[in-house]
């Protein structure tokens, strides 16, 4: 046990009541930021969406930021996939309503396409 | 009557360029389907009968050669939603008009989607159904709703035995020979259907041995010729595998995926694709995307069908004839 330790718990328990409430107040502010948040891991990553609907990706391209993760969700009756021309990810075929979810960790650009329907194409810059 | 049929062919062959068949035409169509008009191609000019003499008592009919088969497609099973909630109740009544045909089909030929998802579950489902079917021979390909799990292993464990590559094949059924294409693996970005190297080779050896009198009958999902690139309806590398067939003096393309019928004629070549028997698509353009289109619930067996060929060995021709699912004999 060093100094420090013990020059804490020697302070009047009013005070240590004190700081623990200090403690949990922003930690509840934390959890509220997470709640937020569509990653489980940092706690301040971007999210964006792609909807899939009529036989196309919309928006066709997407901006966004290095760390950001994508939802596509799919809003047709027919199923589809998504597809890295590139070979970085691909979905399982999502049918309607079922989502995809990538986190682009590397600045660069995207082509992607779904496999089933392939005239349906889009791009995902990261930047 | 002939005129009529001449306007028609040429209102077909202009729409596909412009936009499409509209409603009131399809349905005419359907209408003159469903009476029972025959077509045949004969040195490459298609002529019409009754339907009633190609069964009839004529001296050409019933010779040994002759016969009949149907093509189911798109049963699509596992779909569930508005456009037809209930697509194995459709296939099954697409069955039982098979089974009440006067003249009983030699076998029957599906061109693909046979399931929605590629699930087993699904697979199970179809095959079920089919085995209340009277014809016991029935040949597939897949359609691009049966690659979707691990680039169609689940489909050709079932249906591929005897196949190569994606699933390809062919056969000979009483002189005519048949082949099966697979259009639908591989797909790349931004294409249309494709058939691939590998298995554009082993098409052009496979054919190369038949006679030029010798009937082909090529049976793929995709459509084998360019309706509509917007939509991906067409096969990208089509025209190569066309010019192998290109001396045969009769040729049937059947297709499906695009639950409708379309028919092109080409010197000696006949394209027709066919009816789903799960729900209509929109004809070319008329829509904001190919999916599925719900119709007022008495009209959806009306755009749902099958597709008769008869095969007639004195006029060695194939004669296509759709019929919705409706009944519409009067």
């Amino acid at each position: 046990m060093t100094k420090k330790t013990l020059r804490f718990a020697s302070l009047p328990v009013p005070v240590l009541i004190a700081l623990l409430l200090l403690f949990s107040g922003s930690r509840s502010v934390e959890a509220n930021d997470q709640t937020n948040n569509q990653t489980k891991d940092q706690p301040s990553s971007a999210s964006a969406e792609v909807a899939i609907d009529n036989f196309s990706f919309g928006p066709q391209t997407l901006t966004v930021p290095v760390g950001a993760t994508v939802t596509w969700t799919n809003r047709d009756d027919i199923p589809h996939t998504v597809v890295s021309t590139d070979g970085v990810f691909k979905s399982k075929v999502r049918d309607t309503d079922e989502k995809f979810s990538y986190t682009f960790t590397k600045a660069g650009t995207y082509p992607y396409f779904c496999s089933v329907h392939p005239k349906m194409t889009g791009k995902v810059v990261v930047q | 009557m002939t005129n009529k049929k001449q306007d028609l062919i040429d209102q077909d062959l202009q729409d596909l360029n412009n936009d499409g068949v509209d409603r009131r035409g399809f349905l005419k169509c359907m209408a003159w389907a469903g009476t029972g008009l025959v077509w045949t191609m004969s040195g490459g000019i298609p002529a019409s009968r009754a339907f009633g003499k190609i069964y009839g008592k004529d001296k050409d009919s019933g010779e040994s050669g002759d016969f009949t088969f149907v093509q189911i497609s798109d049963s699509h099973i596992g779909f569930n939603k508005p456009a037809n909630p209930d697509v194995t109740a459709t296939l099954q009544t697409a069955i039982h008009k098979i089974d009440a045909m006067p003249q009983k089909p030699d076998f029957i030929i599906h061109t693909g989607d046979l399931s929605q998802l590629s699930k087993p579950s699904e697979f199970d489902t179809l095959d079920q159904a089919l085995k209340g079917a009277a014809a016991k021979q029935i040949y597939f390909v897949p359609g691009e709703h049966d690659m979707l799990s691990d680039n169609g292993a689940e489909y050709l464990q079932r249906f591929g035995k005897g196949t190569q590559g994606s699933g390809w094949y062919s056969f000979d059924h009483k002189g005519v020979h048949f082949v099966g294409l697979v259009n639908v693996a591989n797909l790349k970005a931004g294409g249309m259907g494709s058939l691939g190297h590998e298995q554009l080779e082993w098409l052009e050896k496979d054919v190369k041995g038949h006679s030029a009198s010798t009937p082909i009958v090529l049976f793929a999902h995709i459509p084998l010729w360019t309706i509509y690139p917007e939509w991906g309806w067409g096969t990208d590398d089509s025209e190569q595998a066309l010019s192998y067939v290109k001396r045969f003096g009769s040729v049937t393309v059947l297709n499906g995926h695009i639950h409708q019928i379309m028919q092109k004629v080409e010197g000696k070549v006949s394209f027709h694709t066919a009816m789903s028997t799960a729900f209509p698509q929109p004809a070319p353009g008329t829509a904001p995307s190919a999916g599925p289109m719900k119709v007022p619930a008495d009209q959806l067996q009306h755009v749902l069908g099958i597709t008769d060929v008869n095969y007639l060995v004195s006029a060695r021709s194939l004669a296509v004839v759709d019929s919705p699912l409706a009944d519409s004999t009067p």
